[in-house]
């Protein structure tokens, strides 16, 4: 499985893509109904909804959009908007068509409203899909895959069976030169002296703290950290135990640098997602739910994702192939339709985390050539997007990591 | 540690997890020698693999992940009745932590 050969979309940015879908991107959410129907017949060849819900202005929600809307994923963006909300519109179109991809926008105040949007929308999706069906995939090496790991309805399972496999396989792909993403900080409190160690040089280690201790103040702040009452109905009882749980998917690697938000990785390697703002606390929770997270994780490129649970999360995302690895054997035989990978095998010494963690990598190479994960097949593209406040210049990067291409 | 009803983490650790269900009645052994379970502690859950007075650290994985609210004997389930977080509070939807206050 190791000789597989990966093939990719290529884009003319030099990223290549492991799908290539169609975005229809709503500006606001007033305009999320049309965008919605202009998707609806279109939902199972690769059409995409995504978009950004509020009225007001953000940079950080700007910055984002673009980031995803040029996604390696991503062959072609129609974005919907209603007309008077603050999003910069013209600047998204021209970013995107910039990127070589086509970009179109449906303004509904100038359409003729609901129903000629939606007919013109579909139009130009099946006029977009007739361009890019045809698209050619060529060689992708897997130094040229980024992948992101997020945790989403932990319990005590996950930390001893799912995270620590999928960890394994992060090493796995780490060795062999791609970029692997962890986050987030929030849940990594306590684990700061622990990563530190592992860090590739002292800058990198002090960051790294420095993002923990700026995640524990954030949430301080909130009032409660990143527990959900499920968490300590699975058995977890405190965040430093749920960390130490998350922590393990980094597996063993070298951590080479942190990434905001929208960050590229400059190479292959282990990188941490810090998705603390700077600064007061403002705009709430940093990131509301788990596909608020993966949408940052594919901001910084991943092309898919590895997602493990213990609870039973049946989420997936837009724009990137989510791997559910379910850690807890009982999730598993009830939820078996929605799962990727039994991890929870391990506990009842069907599997070691060895053999799990290669069984995670090859199923990752195979998605990444094409096969489609669970939720891909059961339509999950959940997709989440709300206020930060990261204070420009967006997206710039802890220094000592040297991320080159933020935005 | 040989039981294949445990699990422990790392030779430091002063818990053990459950990975399986262990009903209430059953002995389980401990450092110093074997304790009853009390009550049902589900797949996953943390066992005292000794006694832990109040106010020690509870460590899991090699590192502390709380401390203990009173003293836990061996062999008892170790949960929100009897250790907390030492960094924030832990939310629940049950009455008086809903919002995640003490």
């Amino acid at each position: 499985m190791d000789t597989i050969e990966l093939r990719g979309f290529p884009r003319p940015d030099g990223r290549k893509g492991i799908r290539n879908i169609l975005l229809v991107a709503y500006l606001v959410d007033c305009a999320q109904h049309v965008a919605r129907e202009i998707v609806q017949p279109f939902r199972n060849r690769g059409v995409h909804l995504i978009g950004f819900p509020g009225c007001f202005p953000n940079p950080y929600a700007e910055g984002m959009m673009k980031r995803l809307c040029t996604h390696p994923n991503v062959g072609g963006v129609l974005l919907v908007s209603l007309g008077c909300e603050g999003f910069d519109r013209e600047e998204l179109e021209q970013h995107i068509a910039q990127s070589g991809r086509p970009a179109y926008t449906l303004v509904i105040q100038k359409s003729g409203g609901t129903l000629r949007t939606i007919e013109a929308g579909q139009a130009r999706v099946q006029e977009m899909l007739a361009r890019t069906s045809g698209a050619r995939r060529v060689p992708m090496a897997l130094e040229e895959l980024t992948v992101g790991t997020i945790c989403g309805g932990s319990d005590a399972t996950s930390g001893i069976t799912a995270n620590p496999a999928m960890g394994r396989a992060f090493d796995l792909l780490v060795e062999r030169g791609a970029a692997c993403l962890f986050e987030e900080t929030g849940e990594l409190i306590g684990c700061e002296e622990i990563m530190a160690a592992r860090a590739a040089d002292p800058d990198v280690g002090d960051a790294l703290r420095a993002a923990v201790h700026k995640a524990a103040r954030y949430y301080e702040v909130l009032g409660h950290g990143s527990f959900a009452p499920g968490n300590a109905e699975g058995g977890l009882t405190t965040l430093e135990e749920k960390s130490m749980g998350a922590y393990s998917k980094s597996g063993a690697s070298q951590i080479s640098g942190i990434l905001r938000p929208g960050d590229l990785p400059p190479r292959g390697g282990l990188y941490l997602l810090d998705i603390v703002p700077d600064g007061e606390v403002r705009f709430g929770f940093p990131n509301i739910n788990d596909n608020a997270e993966i949408a940052e994780l594919m901001a910084c490129g991943s092309h898919l994702l590895l997602f493990s649970t213990g609870r039973g999360s049946v989420v997936g995302s837009a724009i990137s192939p989510v791997i559910k690895v379910c850690a807890h054997p009982e999730t598993f035989r009830n939820m078996t339709e929605d799962m990727d990978v039994d991890a929870g095998r391990i506990l009842e010494n069907r599997a070691t985390l060895d053999e799990v963690g290669r069984e995670i990598f090859d199923l990752l190479l195979r998605v990444a050539s094409g096969q489609a994960t669970k939720s891909e097949q059961l339509l999950h593209q959940e997709f989440v997007l709300t206020y930060k406040p990261f204070r420009p210049p967006l997206f710039t990067t802890v220094p000592a990591c040297g991320a080159k291409n933020s935005l | 540690m040989k039981d294949p009803r445990l699990l422990q983490l790392d030779p430091s650790d002063n818990v053990c997890i459950a990975i399986r269900t262990i009903d209430a009645g059953e002995t389980l052994p401990t450092a110093d020698g074997s304790a009853v379970a009390a009550e049902t502690i589900p797949l996953g859950f943390k066992i005292a693999w000794r006694a832990i007075p109040s106010g020690e650290r509870i460590r899991k994985y090699g590192a502390p992940i709380g401390s203990a609210t009173s003293d836990i004997a061996a062999g008892e389930m170790v949960h929100l009745h009897n250790m907390k977080s030492d960094y924030l509070p832990t939310f629940t939807r049950h009455e008086g932590n809903k919002y995640g206050h003490d």
